[in-house]
């Protein structure tokens, strides 16, 4: 691997973040530092390992499927910036039809 | 910075049940310890004495933590309590509900007083990275505290709470524990539901415990443990009687030094305080071996790329929509409202987190970052398991390269800062318990730390326990 160039800027864009020019830089300064760190990550032999997604080899995932308790409408909505009628509220997001 | 005496969970309670004073009473001195410290200290973001006495009013004393105050890190939910996560992203968030762990606490008669602060989101190792300025360290105030449970290590260090709950994800409760000379306890991974805890990286996050002593650790861990249908990663595994099994001592133990861990990297003093622990469990009939972690060196690049991917995903939850900060006016676009809310709302650190995670998930670098990380953390776990099969049963290290750093050390790149985590970060790449126990010292706090294997927090506490008696 060569030491990586980061895109910040459309990275950002995925991330639904905006940056100035000046955070651009400096976390494409920062970030292909720790990028260039990282590509250590070649030199050990992983040939043999299956990739380790959780720290305890098994857990048990699965439930019995009763239904529990919930949080109410009006707890669920307590932190909501915006709310009508018992519901979250965002502007429109469908065009209207011309 | 310290006025205050520290006073142990164990001897508060015996005062309380000899009614040398009321829970109330309590709280109220604890109330005017923080009122008195807090605004330089900055240890509490916030706390409600209301509320709190409402409880000590009410408290059962014959439970194992009866009518005790106990801080909270200000990314677990308490009911009707601010959840800031130290975030302005979270400036008005009020917890709809308790965590399990904070259930847990008030099952065990304990009351749940004060939210500490953290760095931001938990991402950060000094408590410099929060929306509500950084905590000093109560030691010596132009140093940090650690991080991120910066305010729940200063607090118990400072002596205006007896306990506190952090959460450690690589290190932020044991390091914060090491820079304030008091203990840090993070156990297996899934010995204390998540549920409740603002997830920062769910493959690593664990809550700890900050206390006083050894003693204290066992105690306020036993009233954590245990299986909780909440969290599906929670463990069914039995809970031991931590406390029935701390003075057993270690004779004939057989504990590994590693040798990448007794680096040239450390200071002075750390090296010193090390081998100061190694002669104090050897003086006890612990038998030290020296053993490799060869993938020590590995751990850090591994870590930085599973945390930072999982942050990116965990944080993707902040939108603006459901809870937390939107934007004032909102513009009529959706799309905007999510990414000036999140651009106005997270900080430096969070946001270069969030980036570097959706850098390494992202389309032609998912394998070459991601999942080589993960094949690295398998390896880092292949160590340990090999070293506690060949019959060593505790593992002794330090817990940061140094002591305390100054506040506001500018010249530290944010790798130089990550790189000062590879001492904790493996514990929770392999989902193993660990300790930090102070080692006495005329200048700043240092302390070492002890692992061991997954649910053996009672050897690990055996060890603990004798470090901290023959040290003293």
């Amino acid at each position: 691997m060569d030491t990586p160039r980061i895109d910040v800027a459309y990275i950002a864009e995925l991330a639904k973040l905006e940056l100035n020019d000046e955070e651009k830089e400096r976390y494409t300064h920062d970030l292909e530092q720790v990028l260039a760190y990282v590509t250590q990550l070649e030199k050990w032999d992983t040939g043999t390992v299956a990739p380790m997604c959780h720290p305890l080899e098994a857990f048990d995932a699965l439930r019995a499927d009763i239904p529990g308790e919930s949080l109410d409408n009006k707890a669920a909505l307590s932190n909501a910036p915006e709310q009508l009628n018992g519901q979250f509220r965002v502007p429109k997001v469908v065009e209207s039809a011309h | 910075m310290l006025p205050f005496p520290r006073t142990t969970l164990t001897d508060l309670r015996r005062k309380l049940l000899d009614h040398e004073l009321s829970s109330a009473e309590l709280v109220q001195q604890y109330a005017q310890r923080m009122q008195q410290v807090n605004p330089a200290l900055k240890a509490f973001i916030s706390w409600d004495t209301e509320r709190a006495l409402l409880s000590a009013r009410q408290a059962d004393l014959s439970l194992p933590l009866g009518g005790l105050p106990i801080a909270v890190k200000d990314n677990i939910c308490c009911l009707g309590e601010p959840a800031r996560c130290a975030s302005r992203m979270l400036e008005n968030f009020v917890a709809p509900y308790d965590a399990t762990a904070i259930a847990k606490l008030r099952i065990a008669g304990a009351i749940p007083f004060g939210r500490t602060n953290m760095d931001e989101f938990a991402m950060g190792s000094t408590g410099e990275n929060s929306a509500f300025g950084p905590t000093l360290n109560p030691i010596d105030e132009n140093c940090v505290p650690g991080g991120s449970s910066s305010g729940s290590a200063a607090a118990v260090a400072a002596g205006i709470i007896p306990a506190a709950l952090g959460s450690d994800t690589g290190g932020s409760v044991r390091q914060p524990a090491s820079h304030c000379g008091v203990v840090g306890l993070k156990p297996t991974y899934g010995r204390i539901s998540r549920y409740g805890l603002v997830a920062f990286a769910s493959s690593l996050d664990q809550i700890g415990t900050i206390t006083t002593c050894v003693q204290d650790a066992a105690l306020l861990l036993q009233a954590l443990c245990g299986y909780d249908p909440l969290d599906s990663t929670s463990s069914k595994q039995p809970v031991p009687d931590f406390s029935a099994e701390l003075s057993r001592g270690v004779q004939g133990m057989r504990i590994g030094l590693p040798k990448e861990y007794v680096s040239s990297g450390n200071a002075p003093e750390v090296q010193t305080a090390l081998y100061s622990a190694a002669k104090a469990l050897e003086s006890q009939g612990a038998d030290i071996c020296e053993i490799s972690l060869p993938h020590t060196e590995a751990a850090v690049a591994s870590y930085y790329i599973i945390a930072c991917a999982e942050a990116s995903s965990n944080l993707a939850r902040y939108d603006g929509v459901r809870y937390g900060y939107r934007v004032e006016h909102s513009p009529d676009n959706t799309g905007d409202i999510y990414a000036r809310s999140r651009t106005l709302g997270f900080g430096d650190e969070v946001k270069r987190r969030i980036i570097l995670g959706t850098y390494v998930l992202s389309g032609g670098y998912y394998e070459a970052y991601y999942a080589r990380a993960q094949r690295v953390r398998a390896l880092v776990a292949r160590d340990f398991n090999q070293a506690f099969s060949s019959r060593i049963q505790l593992i002794l290290g330090p817990v940061a390269p140094t002591p305390a750093p100054k506040l506001q050390a500018q010249d530290m790149t944010p790798l130089q800062v990550y790189l000062a985590d590879i001492y904790t970060v493996p514990a929770n790449l392999a989902g193993l318990p660990a300790i930090s126990v102070p080692v006495p010292q005329a200048s700043l706090p240092i302390g070492v730390q002890l692992l061991a294997p997954h649910y053996e927090e009672a050897r690990m506490l055996r060890g603990a326990e004798v470090l901290e008696k023959t040290l003293a």
